[in-house]
């Protein structure tokens, strides 16, 4: 449904898309991840036909979206990071400006408009004009706009930047939806654990790069390694235990002595129970024993060598 | 490479002016802006500077309401510009042209939202001279032909507004360059005053001033006066604007879409 090859956009002398190729089927959910300024607005607006690519070529629904933008443009809704409404209207002509402008008769659009207020519970709001909103409302009203044409491809740009936990858990539930409908999804974020939730498919974006892809599982599979961790009761074992564990995993653990914690990447299965038995053997006394599955953001700082935004910031 | 079928397009041009009705209903600031503002500024010279000017503040009413109509729909076209500049910022823009809208859609509902203002402005300023004592001297068809003239003058000044509106980061910016090229423009004619008593350099400025010409034009078509070569100067003037400033704008225009 999205297939792009080689995209390239530059602004000047920055780069903001380096030869990206992007793939998705109908009815999938495609996560593009990667930190701010990685190419990812760019390439939804190149998708959306509002920027067109100085090289390569980017089919959406199977039309190319420079020379058919027209056709594009009426099997796709974007939702970009901000709002993108009148805020001055209220709610419902929003909605009904977007009919008239799809070239729904005006009594078509009105009950488009009624019945996507409804829908994203804004029956009562939608009378108001749209500065009265507040933003978790201007975001589905926003959302509500990108869906009077009933798209087949939904672009999503950072859906969720900036609402609160139980905002951010409706919009998933809204995507999910979406998605079960049969509505083909590309969806940008930040947010490592948004791409796992959702996406069928994620592509990973640095500098305006694709640097990895495949399905949520795969790509923590790549990062390589599950990480046990052993709290040592006894801070003055821990030398003794780090010997033990090394011997068993094959590698040098990385001891933190303040907390008695050793953790060291494993990648056979026996290689835990086999620490239990030997611990216990030993008689050292182990107040916790995890297998920890690598996340997503141990995926992206091994992909790309560097943490993600919100690691940097909180660094 | 297919487009938008006639019909369709009709609607959307319709719909988006449209819009900016609707805002016009339901900001009471924006009518205050379109209609109070010329109200006031009316009331000001007339009573201020009428007298003064003019010995009689209802000679000078008669003076100074072709000249203040002018002046208004100069200012209000100013609004094509802001509201361009504002549907960029918000996305708004980009919205419609995400939709499969006609490309020049969003102008098109720019500049017709603005043309329903002026029609709104001229009728309320027009209605209200009358009530202080402006008496036209021409007929009916006249006077309609003075504001088609200054409707049309406008949007053909409009392309002016609508670059800006491209080029310009905020409204806000937008409306301060405005107000810098408007106000020396139509205080540098003959909208107050006739340019008898001004300095010989400032008197060769209004000579020339495409502001100067409309006034002209639209006196004789209201109050009496020669109307065929002031009319013709101001057409004249208004291709000059279409030719010069329509192509830089629609150029702007596709690289803001790039």
């Amino acid at each position: 449904m999205i297939e792009t090859y080689g995209l390239v956009k530059r602004y000047g002398g920055v780069t903001a898309l380096a030869g990206v190729d992007l793939a998705i089927g109908a009815g999938k959910v495609l996560g593009v991840l990667g930190p701010n300024g990685a190419g990812k607005t760019t390439a939804v607006r190149i998708l959306a036909t509002l920027l067109r690519p100085d090289a390569g070529t980017a089919l959406v629904g199977g039309y190319d979206v420079v020379r058919d933008a027209y056709r594009v443009r009426q099997v796709i809704g974007v939702v970009g990071q901000y709002a993108s409404i009148d805020e001055e209207l209220t709610g419902h002509h929003n909605l009904s400006l977007v009919g008239r402008l799809l070239g729904l008769p005006r009594p078509v659009a009105r009950r488009r408009a009624d019945e996507l207020l409804d829908e994203f519970g804004l029956g009562d709001a939608g009378g108001r004009p749209v500065k009265t909103y507040s933003g978790g409302m201007r975001r589905r009203i926003d959302l509500a706009a990108s869906l009077v044409g009933q798209p087949r491809v939904l672009f999503l740009d950072e859906p969720t930047t900036g609402l609160d936990p139980v905002k951010r858990g409706e919009m998933w539930e809204t995507v999910r939806s979406m998605a079960a409908r049969g509505t083909t999804v590309l969806l940008t974020t930040q947010y490592l654990e948004e791409a796992d939730r959702l996406a069928d498919e994620i592509v990973v974006f640095d500098r305006g790069a694709v640097v990895a892809r495949g399905t949520p599982d795969a790509l923590k599979r790549r990062s390589g390694r599950q990480t046990l961790e052993v709290q040592v009761a006894d801070p003055a074992r821990l030398p003794e235990a780090a010997a033990l564990v090394a011997e068993v995993a094959g590698s040098e653990p990385t001891r933190d002595a303040t907390t008695g914690r050793l953790s060291v990447p494993v990648a056979d299965s026996r290689v835990m129970p086999a620490v239990v038995r030997r611990v216990d053997e030993a008689a050292i006394e182990v107040t916790e024993l995890s297998l920890r599955l690598p996340s997503l953001d141990d995926v992206f700082l091994a992909l790309t060598g560097h943490p993600t935004t919100e690691e940097r910031i909180a660094a | 490479m297919s487009t938008v079928p006639a019909s369709v397009a009709v609607t959307q041009c319709l719909a988006l002016s449209w819009r900016g009705i609707v805002k016009i209903r339901r900001h009471p600031l924006v009518l205050a802006d379109v209609v109070l503002g010329p109200a006031v500024f009316l009331v000001l010279f007339v009573y201020v500077f009428g007298g003064a000017i003019d010995g009689s503040t209802d000679r000078y009413l008669q003076f100074v309401l072709p000249g203040i109509l002018g002046l208004m729909t100069l200012l209000a076209t100013m609004g094509v510009g802001v509201a361009l500049c504002q549907d960029l910022q918000s996305g708004v823009f980009d919205r419609i042209r995400s939709l499969p809208t006609l490309r020049i859609a969003p102008l098109v509902g720019a500049i017709g939202g603005d043309a329903v203002r002026q029609v709104v402005a001229i009728a309320a300023l027009l209605g209200f001279g009358t009530l202080l004592g402006f008496r036209f001297q021409t007929d009916a068809l006249a006077v309609l032909a003075a504001c088609g003239l200054a409707i049309a003058f406008a949007l053909s000044l409009s392309w002016v507004w609508v670059l800006l509106g491209l080029l310009m980061k905020d409204a806000q910016a937008v409306q301060g360059v405005g107000a810098m090229l408007i106000f020396p423009l139509s205080f540098a004619s003959n909208i107050f005053v006739p340019p008898g008593t001004m300095p010989g350099w400032l008197r060769a400025f209004v000579e020339v001033n495409p502001i100067r010409h409309l006034m002209d034009a639209m006196r004789g078509l209201m109050v009496g006066g020669p109307v065929a070569t002031p009319v013709l100067w101001t057409l004249m003037w208004m291709v000059v604007f279409v030719v010069v400033f329509a192509p830089l704008a629609l150029a702007a225009y596709r690289r803001s879409t790039r």
